[in-house]
């Protein structure tokens, strides 16, 4: 602000928006806002699937005991139940994941646009071998 | 206020790990996660003894494999974690705290299964 001469300053004229308040719960009113927020959840199922994998990989480290130990743990139920709802939260994640797919990068065969839908079946055939391979390994090829 | 525009041009490099290991996330973590938490606990299917795990481990790639298994998808989770505080819970004005919480969640992560599979016999 700029003041000569000793003249008063004077006070800009400052809006102030008016803004609806949103409640804290403005996910839960609608089933779109709601299946967003439940994707967005599913982060946290992500982040529990690896905390459990690197206290697997310390019980190895620690040797065959712990390991042992560690099986044992995953045989609670309460971990069981854990694990069937990450289970379907990490599916949930996939399922949207490949549905914006097709979005998020528009594939072109000679000029023209790959349909959606077909984007979306190649990402459901390479889940389940790349499934397939994994289990492969971890039950003893 | 550089510390606002180092988070600005921080925020591509960021997204790209998001979207890496949502791809990680979405492609291998239901298999293991079924194997490992249900599958095998329940007795569906036999699980890898110690020497086997131990053997599986002995390639380094699948070392490599379980570290951007394990990092990735972190970095995915402080990504979208850290919107869903803001946007879920309205708490925007906390987000210095939130980006140390969950991107050094990630890092730590990170470091932790750095520090195994490089010591794990």
């Amino acid at each position: 602000m700029k003041s000569s001469g000793g003249a008063p300053g004077y006070t800009l004229n400052h809006p102030r928006w008016y803004r609806t308040p949103v409640s804290t719960y403005w996910w839960l009113g609608q089933w779109t806002y709601l299946k967003f927020v439940l994707r967005e959840l599913t982060s946290i199922f992500v982040a529990f699937f690896v905390v459990t994998t690197l206290l697997q990989l310390r019980a190895l480290y620690h040797g065959p005991q712990a390991y042992a130990d560690f099986q044992k743990w995953l045989k609670n139920p309460a971990v069981i139940a854990l694990n069937a709802v990450s289970f379907c939260f990490v599916v949930y994640h996939t399922v949207t994941w490949f549905a914006l797919a097709p979005r998020a990068m528009a594939v072109r065969v000679r000029g023209k646009r790959v349909p959606e839908p077909l984007i979306i079946a190649a990402n459901y055939a390479a889940w389940l071998a790349v499934s397939g391979i994994v289990a492969w390994f971890l039950l003893g090829g | 206020m550089a510390g606002k525009e180092s988070g600005l041009r921080m925020e591509p490099f960021l997204w790209t790990l998001f979207s890496a290991g949502g791809v990680l996330a979405a492609f291998l973590i239901p298999v293991h996660l079924f194997l490992w938490g249900l599958a095998f606990p329940l007795g569906w299917l036999k699980a890898p003894g110690y020497e086997s795990a131990t053997a599986l481990l002995a390639h380094p790639i699948v070392r490599i494999y379980l570290l951007l298994l394990c990092s990735l998808p972190l970095f995915h989770w402080a990504h979208r974690f850290r919107y869903t505080l803001y946007d879920g819970l309205q708490i925007k004005h906390l987000n210095e705290v939130i980006n140390f919480c969950c991107y050094g969640g990630a890092l730590l992560g990170t470091a932790v299964a750095g520090y195994l599979l490089w010591r794990i016999p």
